[in-house]
């Protein structure tokens, strides 16, 4: 199997971290509890123990120029999401009729257009870094999801901009999507129906993409550079670099 | 049943790696203070398009003959959208298929839409009250047979071929057309006072954000398209993803509208499920990379990683000296 597969070579998951000794709040030993609540904290607490959401140490070559457009994509959605709040909270004819509104707008418009710059780039540097390797194939197929989504979600803001944009957008749009049959259930030239979408369930589940792609990438660390493989029962290093 | 695969942690996973200070906290304000920055240096330079909504008051207003041509197709059925087909109407002037697969008329109507009622009579029946010229007419219109509507609009329309704006007025060469002068003479005037905007709006319901209707009787006629094109946002000019001005749009989209360009392609008279299909494909050809074979190798063949871990290689020889 290449190294570069995300199936055969993989290493399978990472291990829970031991569940640290001592008492739990009600005095139960933490170890023995049992039930669906204890057995969801005792999956989380393994999987992603604070350490590994908020690192304070990772590997040198994480140092690369590539791994900043992912934390830029980020920063980006925060303001993408900020600007639509204010927009959805002054409703969908604030930014036609006030300066002030035209800006926000001004401000969504650019940081949707940051934010697919660096996703592109993000996807194209993981790409070429093959970063679905050693059992990373489900962070790469969430990723591509989210890439999906996001220009749904990016579309559906289009068609509900109430100016000529989005009245030649949904005009032109409607051929393709009811080709697919899905026009009378997805109907682009209904104003209502792409606003809820937009502002509600998109960015719902852009959220929600965002944060599980986030664990994913957090719970198994970056992938080693291509080159560099992981050996899972050699009894020392498989790289050359400096110890720890 | 195969064995489950063994597992690792990170510190096995890293063995023989390096491992530098980071604050992760730190990199993301920062990279967030710095989007903001280029985001409003963005924002206050360029702004962001804003062109406003075409209405049919002002098509009504500044191609009358364009608009009545329209509107005459409407009441005849022979309009793009009253022979559209699901989701629209029954018909199957656009609906596209490939080979036996349907999906269009298997999914069927669901946001009906009765051309000759909903663009023309019915706005005009609302417009009865103080003209009895024009309820007149519309009773006329109403009471005579199908084939004496169709014989009335087939010559009406044909004459719209040499039609004329006479003191703000299109006029016909005489003809046989019964009272459908006097409904498109209303239906202009209706139209041109912004009342058929609304109208085209309305339905039993007295909260609107469907603009269904509106619409498509607008992409009917050449008016609206006319405006696109001098946009430069028709599909021959890569379509919507361009916007209006000098904006990046959605660039996105740059691999689905490429498909449009393709001769082989735009010819099609399933042009938009072609590019939909072959984008379905190319999507999940995307999301499975890491499971086909030859195209999850080619980062390895190609060896871009060698710039993107380059000090990583550096070392690596560096140690290995």
């Amino acid at each position: 199997m290449s190294e570069l597969s995300g199936v055969g070579s993989s290493p399978g998951p990472v291990p829970p971290a031991p569940i640290s000794p001592g008492s739990s709040a009600t005095g139960t030993p933490a170890g023995r509890d049992k039930g669906w609540t204890a057995a969801l904290r005792g999956r989380l607490d393994g999987r992603l123990p604070l350490e590994e959401v908020l690192p304070t140490r990772q590997p040198a070559f994480v140092g690369s120029w590539v791994y900043v457009f992912g934390v830029v994509t980020i920063a980006a959605l925060v303001w993408v999401l900020v600007s639509g709040c204010v927009l959805a909270f002054m409703g969908s004819a604030w930014w036609h009729t006030s300066d002030l509104g035209h800006f926000f707008n001004s401000i969504h418009f650019w940081s949707v257009q940051m934010f697919f710059i660096f996703l592109v780039l993000h996807l194209w540097g993981q790409y070429w870094g093959a970063g679905w390797r050693d059992g990373r194939a489900k962070t790469w197929m969430v990723g591509v999801v989210l890439f999906l989504v996001s220009i749904v979600t990016a579309f559906t803001g289009y068609l509900i901009q109430q100016n000529f944009d989005s009245q030649w957008i949904a005009v032109n749009a409607k051929d393709a999507i009811n080709a697919t049959g899905l026009g009378g259930f997805f109907n682009v030239l209904n104003f209502g129906q792409m606003y809820g979408i937009h502002v509600m369930l998109f960015p719902i589940a852009l959220t929600l993409l965002v944060v599980l792609h986030i664990v994913q990438v957090r719970s198994r660390g970056v992938v080693r550079p291509i080159g560099d493989p992981y050996i899972p029962d050699a009894g020392q290093s498989t790289s050359t670099g400096a110890s720890r | 049943m195969s064995a489950r695969r063994p597992k690792i942690d990170k510190a096995d996973y890293y063995r023989g790696i390096r491992m530098t200070p980071y604050d992760l906290v730190k990199e993301i304000a920062i990279a967030t203070v710095g989007i903001l920055v280029v985001v409003l240096i963005l924002s206050a330079v360029l702004s962001s398009p804003d062109v406003p909504s075409a209405t049919i008051q002002a098509w009504a207003k500044s191609d009358p003959v364009d608009f009545v041509t329209t509107a005459a197709s409407e009441m005849a059925g022979q309009s793009d959208v009253a022979q559209y087909g699901p989701p629209y109407t029954s018909g199957n002037g656009s609906v596209q298929s490939l080979g036996p697969i349907e999906p269009q008329v298997w999914a069927g109507v669901h946001v009906a839409v009765n051309a000759p009622l909903d663009f023309v009579l019915q706005p005009l029946s609302q417009a009865t009250v103080g003209d009895q010229t024009l309820a007149s007419a519309l009773t006329t219109f109403n009471d005579a047979s199908a084939t004496q509507q169709a014989k009335w609009l087939t010559a009406y329309n044909q004459a719209l071929g040499s039609a004329k704006l006479v003191s703000s007025e299109v006029t016909v060469p005489s003809g046989d057309y019964g009272p459908v002068p006097v409904l498109m003479s209303r239906l202009l005037t209706l139209a041109r006072s912004g009342g058929l905007d609304a109208l085209l709006l309305t339905s039993e319901h007295f909260y609107q954000t469907d603009y269904s209707k509106p619409l498509l009787f607008l992409s009917d006629g050449g008016y609206f398209p006319g405006l696109a094109q001098a946009q430069e946002l028709t599909g021959s000019q890569w379509g919507m993803m361009n916007e209006t001005g000098r904006y990046p749009g959605q660039a996105w989209l740059w691999l689905f509208t490429l498909w449009y360009q393709v001769p082989a392609i735009a010819s099609a008279s399933n042009a938009d499920l072609l590019v939909v299909v072959v984008m379905t494909i190319l999507s999940l050809g995307l999301l499975l990379v890491p499971f086909i074979p030859g195209v999850r190798d080619i980062p390895r063949w190609i060896p871009v990683h060698k710039l993107i871990w380059r000090q990583h290689y550096r070392n690596m020889q560096r140690m290995t000296k």
